[in-house]
């Protein structure tokens, strides 16, 4: 052997992660462009910001109402406004969402109504019934499972030939779960066409992102998987816009999946149950404020010459006057019959529910109704 | 007729099912060009193709899961979870997800999927391949649970938990699957869920089994008879929702009953089983029911399977029980 | 003697064994630092430090897959899952490793480990958030199931489970966290695994109940008494499995009328395998069926309903009266 083989020096991780991810922006906390804007419409960018400013309100209306007992414990999104408006604005009306929790605005985005939205969190399972042609799974509560059903949807697509896509939310704390792990990598293996939403909001209730994962992003956990992965700025919309209608693109192409960390924040508590002050800064807390997603895309819009002043007082007003007839309306509603209970559990119901529920009826007749003063 | 094992009606039922139901899709680990690792899904991979018979990773959570997503989507997929000790693997999505997304949409999604296991003991099987896992799906709202006990049977069955708009666990009595052969018809045909079959007309005591039981408890009532016993023998076939009007209307009339099952014994489909008839016919029963199980042990290693399984003498002893109280 | 809420009582008693043994350990979801989403493990970190007070990622397999690697080699964990809903992905590490790593290898390792874990109903919470499973664990051939109705009990319960040398299942009845004081006695004290407690003595009807609902039956029995005249025996299971059987047949011969309590859906919940132990041990005894009250075979409703779903005073009374007037 006349060639000398070149020295064997083994290739690591460390090799491949020379360039670490940094967050994709386009739109400067200050509202200025830092890259080509995306392809959207003056309408299109005001139906973004009227979504975030309705889930804004909505956060704060859900959370005085839980305070005074109206309302279940709730899971507040403030904070993470962008990064679900701007990448479920990338949803055809065909595609399905799988929302973990907190994906209220994402979720109002896509066409599930604010009252629907309310009504969940009051303790009314018909907030989970979306309309005929909105296709939104219900609240995921056990972590991360819903990644899995969201591959199941997107592979189902492609066995029928159709090219809808799915669209999955689930937190930092989320990608520790086996289901994450499971889900990425069927939908590696089987190409479909999903998008792996995961808001880094750098806290799981108190464990800091730090703690959660030893991984120095939660996107680059997407090539032991064979598939896409990016960090974007949460916070800014039109990012979060741009790199979803891209994985989109590719998913309907055939060429897989995409995983994306959007970095973004929540102000307030895990859910209302939870006191944040016991595991972070209000400094923190403040430092976050200042990067805040609406109004970056408020000043965006005003430097591009298509809002003033004028009309963000004006939507906020007409928005607290929509969110305060979302609540007159849940008030409003009227006590549910106790089949509801029974019904649904299978499609006919067989006949120890019929027992039950006669049973139940009874009894209401002779003792009175044990819910009455409880809601 | 053809003369077909219990296997080979399931993989005839898949065949059928799939060929009427283009919506139909069978997914599951070794299940395409392998055809399965009892041979279950044989053939089904050359005649639909890897897009309807699909070869997972392996990862049971996800093969549920991902199952789950297609159903509600509006195909019906046949998940195979490749022996019953891996089934804990898929239990949050089968708890939290396909039993109750129906429920808790109230009817938006629905979870039309028949996840299809191997079932049981009695082949000499490594640990984790023998468990009976039924008290976990029933004591869960919102699932069906199927055990055939014999091929004509396990064919009808499949087929309908196939079109049943609910989640159904249907689990094959693995001991069983090349044991008998039987006559079964060529075309589709259905074995509602929910309905007992009462297998042997008797007076003097009813016993109440399923799945590959069914055959120790035919050899026990056989060999009561030559002492003059005269048992009823049910077959549930649907585990849950079960038929509670047979088991209602023969323990009336015999008085007496004995329930048989290879799982554990506590918290169990027998406590089910006898609760119901206490409830239903209490002042007709003449003796405690006996129940004749699986001891609340792990299933042992296959060198002591045999004492662990119930079978036709501890049956027979069972029947005795009842009868001398 | 100071009155303490039950989640002050456990609280208490991780303080006192992990004072008492170094190498109990508490592990899970934001029971570190935060000192666990109900308080329950409050100051154990500023006390003991990170290493035996841990947070540990969001992950329940990991939690328990861990929880049964560090009891093997020696230490003494008590994991929390935060809430009963979220067992189920632990499931596997529960059923297939956990309750049988002793037998498996003929008592070489063995599982010493407490799973704590909010249960039940009744405080309005989310959706998975309040379930009661205990019939999953009773199946599972190899653990012992725990559930407290008081303080005191809690306390004494939670520390013979940590010294136990078997894996136990410890429910904590949330809806009773901090319903009620009772006196708890500072020092060191254990209630035996596998005794029930006779809560009230009677004659006419043996009522069988654990967690929250030995209160919801304490009440029932007291409006029989005063309404009915009917005096009955209550029966607080404490621990569910391995049950006391000795308590539970001695009190139905002397009643011979039983009423099973309990909030777990009512298929092959654990009121079906005291009425087969009970047919089984003592049919002959019984002048009426035994009746079961409790939760229906459907999900667990939204808060907004969960009291026509939560077995209440009024519905073990009418269980009672049902056994009674038979």
């Amino acid at each position: 052997m006349a060639t000398k083989s070149k020295a064997n020096k083994p290739v690591t991780v460390k090799d491949v992660f020379k360039n670490k991810f940094t967050p994709y922006t386009l739109l400067n906390p200050d509202g200025t462009l830092n890259g080509p804007a995306p392809d959207l419409s003056p309408e299109q960018l005001q139906a973004m910001h009227r979504v975030m400013v309705e889930a804004r309100v909505f956060d704060e209306r859900a959370v005085n109402l839980q305070r005074q007992g109206r309302l279940g414990t709730f899971a507040p999104l403030s904070g993470q406004e962008a990064a679900q408006v701007g990448s479920a604005f990338a949803l055809r009306k065909t595609d399905w969402l799988f929302p973990s929790y907190r994906e209220h605005a994402a979720c109002a985005l896509h066409g599930q109504p604010w009252l629907d939205i309310l009504k969940y969190w009051g303790g009314n399972e018909d907030g989970s019934r979306v309309p005929d042609d909105v296709n939104i799974f219900p609240v995921a509560i056990p972590i991360a499972t819903q990644i899995i059903h969201a591959v199941g949807a997107a592979w189902a697509a492609k066995i029928q030939g159709k090219d809808d896509a799915t669209l999955v939310f689930f937190g930092d704390g989320g990608t520790s779960e086996g289901d994450f792990h499971e889900g990425l990598n069927f939908a590696g293996v089987f190409k479909t066409a999903t998008v792996f939403l995961c808001q880094n909001n750098f806290y799981a209730i108190s464990l800091p992102r730090e703690s959660q994962t030893s991984s120095e992003s939660i996107a680059q956990k997407a090539i032991s998987y064979g598939i896409e992965g990016i960090q974007v700025d949460g916070n800014d919309v039109l990012a979060m816009y741009q790199m979803t209608k891209e994985a989109f693109d590719r998913g309907r192409a055939g060429e897989g999946p995409t995983l994306i960390e959007a970095q973004t924040y929540r102000y307030g508590p895990h859910t209302t149950a939870d006191d944040p002050t016991r595991y972070r800064d209000s400094a923190e807390v403040d430092q976050w404020k200042e990067r805040d997603p609406i109004e970056r895309l408020k000043n965006y819009m005003i430097s591009q010459s298509i809002w003033d002043d004028g009309k963000e007082e004006a939507l906020w007003e007409d928005v607290r006057a929509q969110m305060a007839k979302v609540v007159e309306d849940y008030e409003a509603l009227p006590e549910r019959p106790v089949e509801e209970i029974f019904k649904y559990t299978f499609e006919e119901m067989p006949w120890h529910l019929e027992e039950q529920l006669a049973e139940l009826k009874d009894f209401i007749a002779e003792y009175g109704n044990p819910n009455e003063g409880h809601h | 007729m053809p003369h077909l094992t219990l296997i080979q009606a399931v993989n005839d039922a898949l065949h059928l099912a799939m060929k009427h139901d283009d919506r139909v899709v069978v997914l599951g680990e070794d299940v395409g060009e392998n055809g399965g690792v009892f041979r279950a899904t044989e053939g089904l991979h050359d005649t639909f193709g890897e897009d309807r018979v699909v070869d997972t990773p392996l990862a049971e959570g996800a093969i549920l899961g991902a199952a789950i997503g297609m159903a509600a989507y509006g195909i019906r997929p046949i998940p195979e979870i490749q022996f019953t000790g891996f089934m804990p693997m898929v239990f949050d999505h089968m708890v939290s997800h396909a039993s109750r997304l129906r429920w808790r949409t109230r009817g938006r999604f629905t979870c039309p999927l028949v996840l299809r296991a191997p079932y049981g003991s009695g082949i000499h099987a490594p640990e984790h391949h023998s468990e009976s896992h039924e008290a976990y799906y029933m004591h869960t709202p919102g699932l069906k649970v199927v055990v055939p006990s014999n091929p004509y049977d396990a064919k009808g069955l499949l087929i309908s938990a196939i079109k049943d708009p609910n989640p159904v666990l249907f689990f094959e009595p693995k001991r069983i699957y090349r044991a008998i052969r039987q006559e079964v018809p060529e075309e589709i045909y259905e074995i509602p869920l929910g309905k007992a079959a009462v297998v042997n007309e008797g007076t003097d005591v009813t016993v109440i089994t399923f799945g590959s039981m069914t055959h120790m408890a035919k050899e026990a009532i056989t060999r009561a008879s030559e002492q003059g016993i005269s048992a009823e023998l049910i077959d549930l076939r649907t585990v849950w929702p079960l038929d509670i009007d047979t088991i209602s209307t023969s323990v009336a009339k015999t008085g007496r009953c004995v329930i048989v099952q290879e799982a554990p014994r506590a918290a169990s489909f027998s406590s089910e089983i006898l609760t119901l008839i206490h409830e239903k016919v209490f002042d007709s029963l003449q003796a405690p029911v006996e129940r004749v199980a699986g001891f609340d042990t792990p299933m042992p290693y296959y060198r002591m399977e045999n004492y662990y399984l119930p079978n036709a003498n501890r049956i027979l002893a069972g029947i005795n029980n009842v009868l001398n109280f | 003697m100071a009155h303490k809420t039950l989640i002050q009582a456990i609280n208490e008693a991780l303080h006192l064994e992990m004072k008492r043994d170094e190498r109990v350990m508490i592990m899970g979801e934001d029971v570190g630092a935060n000192g666990g989403v109900f308080r329950a493990t409050e100051g154990i970190y500023n006390e003991f430090g990170a290493d035996r007070a841990v947070d540990t990622p969001l992950a329940e397999a990991g939690i328990i897959g861990s929880a049964i690697g560090m009891a093997a080699y020696g230490l003494r964990p008590v994991p929390e899952i935060q809430f009963d809903g979220f067992m189920l992905p632990a499931f596997d590490q529960l059923v297939s490793h956990a309750a049988r790593l002793r037998w498996r290898t003929r008592g070489r390792f063995t599982c010493p480990m407490t799973v704590r874990v909010p249960y039940g109903g009744g405080i309005r919470a989310l959706e998975h958030h309040s379930e009661a499973p205990e019939t999953y664990y009773a199946h599972t051939p190899g653990f012992k199931v725990v559930l407290p109705s008081n303080p005191y009990d809690a306390k004494g319960l939670l520390l013979a489970s940590i010294r136990d040398p078997d894996p136990v299942i410890y429910f904590e009845p949330k809806r009773l966290y901090r319903a009620f004081r009772q006196d708890v006695p500072e020092e060191d004290y254990e209630v035996p695994i596998g005794k029930a407690a006779v809560v009230k003595e009677g004659t006419d009807v043996t009522v069988i109940s654990w967690g929250t609902m030995v209160r919801v039956s304490e009440e029932a029995a007291e409006k029989a008494q005063e309404e009915k005249g009917i005096s009955v025996e209550l029966i607080d299971l404490r621990t569910l499995w391995p049950l006391d059987i000795d308590t539970v047949i001695a009190s139905v011969q002397k009643t011979g009328r039983c009423v099973v309590v309990h909030e777990a859906p009512r298929t092959v919940g654990l009121g079906a395998e005291i009425i087969s132990l009970i047919n089984e041990k003592a049919l002959l005894h019984l002048e009426a069926p035994v009746v079961r009250v409790t939760g229906y075979d459907v999900a667990m409703p939204l808060f907004r309903m969960e009291n026509y779903y939560m077995p209440n005073a009024n519905r073990v009374l009418q269980g009672i009266l049902k056994t009674v007037q038979f």
